[in-house]
């Protein structure tokens, strides 16, 4: 057994939680999966400290890629201060001590649920998703082994199915948010229950972005600078939604917005679904 | 003269057992553009084992499935899986006995139609939608139908969509496990005057496998007997059941009713 170098001897827990030889077995799968983009690649998820579903995956890739010296940033819904962000976030602080962030821009490793930052990435960011299903057939193809079959010989006709009876019986692709990409040209993949509106996002990103699935044990990746193209059809492209409404605190037109309710009445407001953007944009201080 | 149409498909010595079970052996015959080929004997003769070697499902023990593509001829079994599954769906369709098989039930019978166009590579939605539609009406069913679930549809109607889902593609090769099995005799009359006009329209190669010795007579060109695996007899349909020389043969000839 090789002495785990990251032990410190004043804490119960390894540095960024797992053990050494877990953190490796899962680079391991995260080198793989940047070198087959979109490419589901197995691993061995642990029992993490969180229920699955609450981002054991996303967790557990985060952990393998602390370092002493990042800066890490969680968010859930876009919002950092809602109760998963926070309690992933003082989880890492507290077994790691790597200090953290609410600042996109500071971030070097942003572990996220259902929205990527409004707030273009860079090529030193890494960004990691929770994803709770990562295989894009599973709601047609029910078999483990032909699905996998049909990402080998990359027929993925069926996918298209789910489009072709959307526009036939709502005249329009309802898929709205987890919208089936591929990725390079080549793997069907899920980019996780993101709305369709990040989309476009993940198309030739700067930064690296890595999805952790824990209870379906399966890591994947889109590199960097890498062809991420939405399913349509030719004559029914691949739109987003659009906002009529911009956000009422800080004005962003170009934002994914939350809609709030304030009375009883059914008055309502549109607010920036990423805090972090928001508040920079309003010129408030965001750090914790 | 006319020159000869196109071998689609040729089989070579083809044999298959399960464990000490002969399913089919020896089993050699070719096919042309346009021909019908019925295969017909009794339950567990080998019928459907040789049909699904065919059709890429069952990879035989011995022996070479040779099938044309657009200007050359392979052996599917000596591909290697990728190109099969590559090579197959486009070329040669599989109509099962049940329609519930070879659609699927939860999805529209516009969308079963489109699925096999659009693994095919289809990415128009307005063309998908007409190439189904056209379809329908060739398969007589109406054209409103085209958003609903076969599920509601009655089992002469799915046998049909199935049929129409297998034509759409284009397949040089159609092969047919019991079409008319399970379907009430004037539903099967219509739908064998229907697959008859397709097949002459299309000019598509056909193996039909059936028990039935009456569609065997209506459908297919030409006849293969077979027992226990082997075929015991073959030649011109009419050939074959007017004038029968293998006991076997006899036998089967015999005992159909005469109304």
């Amino acid at each position: 057994m090789e002495t785990d170098l990251a032990f410190d001897d004043d804490d119960v827990y390894s540095f960024a939680y797992l053990d050494e030889m877990t953190k490796r077995m899962i680079r391991r799968a995260i080198l793989k999966a940047v070198a087959v983009p979109g490419y589901q690649v197995p691993f061995g998820s642990r029992e993490m400290p969180l229920p699955p579903g609450w981002g054991t995956g996303g967790l557990q890739v985060t952990a393998s890629l602390l370092g002493r010296d990042d800066r890490l940033k969680v968010i859930d819904q876009g919002a950092d201060d809602t109760t998963n962000a926070v309690s992933i976030r003082r989880f890492f602080a507290e077994v790691s001590g790597v200090a953290t962030t609410e600042r996109t821009g500071e971030a070097t490793i942003i572990q996220t649920r259902h929205r990527i930052p409004e707030r273009a990435l860079t090529e030193d960011q890494i960004i990691v998703f929770q994803q709770p299903q990562p295989e894009p057939l599973r709601r047609f193809i029910t078999e483990e082994a032909v699905a996998r079959k049909i990402h080998a010989f990359a027929r993925y006709g069926v996918m298209y199915v789910r489009l072709y009876e959307d526009i036939s019986r709502l005249g329009h692709i309802a898929m709205s948010s987890d919208y089936p990409v591929v990725v390079n040209g080549r793997y069907l993949a899920s980019p996780s229950p993101i709305p369709k509106f990040d989309n476009p996002k993940l198309h030739r990103s700067r930064a690296l972005a890595l999805f952790g699935a824990g209870r379906e044990r399966r890591i994947h990746a889109i590199p960097p600078f890498t062809e991420v193209k939405s399913l349509d059809f030719a004559d029914y492209p691949f739109t987003v939604q659009r906002f009529e409404a911009c956000c009422s605190a800080c004005g962003a037109q170009d934002s994914y917005l939350d809609e709030i309710l304030l009375d009883d009445g059914g008055r309502r407001a549109f607010v920036c679904s990423d805090t972090a953007y928001c508040a920079e944009r309003r010129g408030e201080r965001t750090e914790s | 003269m006319k020159p000869r149409a196109r071998e689609i498909l040729r089989v070579e010595r083809l044999s298959k057992t399960f464990g000490r079970v002969p399913a089919c052996s020896t089993v050699s015959f070719s096919l042309r553009q346009g021909e019908v080929l019925g295969i017909v004997g009794e339950s567990g003769s080998g019928k459907s084992t040789l049909l699904r070697c065919l059709a890429g499902r069952i990879q035989p023990d011995e022996g070479k499935v040779l099938v044309a593509s657009d200007d050359h001829v392979v052996d599917i079994w000596a591909m290697d899986e990728a190109s099969r599954e590559q090579f197959l769906p486009t070329t040669a369709s599989l109509i099962h006995q049940n329609p519930r098989d070879g659609l699927r039930l939860d999805i529209s019978a516009g969308g079963n139609i489109a699925e096999p166009l659009m693994a095919a590579g289809g990415r128009h939605y307005g063309s998908l939608r007409a190439t189904a539609l056209e379809w329908l009406e060739k398969v007589d069913i109406e054209g409103w139908r085209i958003d609903d679930l076969p599920e509601i549809f009655s089992g002469g109607m799915q046998q049909r969509l199935q049929i129409a889902r297998g034509l759409a593609t284009h397949p040089r090769l159609v092969l047919m496990d019991e079409p008319t099995g399970g379907l009430d005799v004037s539903v099967q009359a219509k739908l064998l005057d229907l697959l008859r006009g397709l097949v002459r329209e299309l000019g598509i190669a056909v193996v039909v496998v059936t028990h039935d010795i009456g569609v065997a007579r209506l459908l297919a060109d030409r006849l293969m007997v077979m027992q226990r695996g082997r075929v015991i007899e073959e030649g011109l349909t009419d050939q074959v059941l007017d004038d029968p020389h293998h006991p076997y043969t006899q036998l089967l000839v015999s005992s159909v009713l005469q109304v």
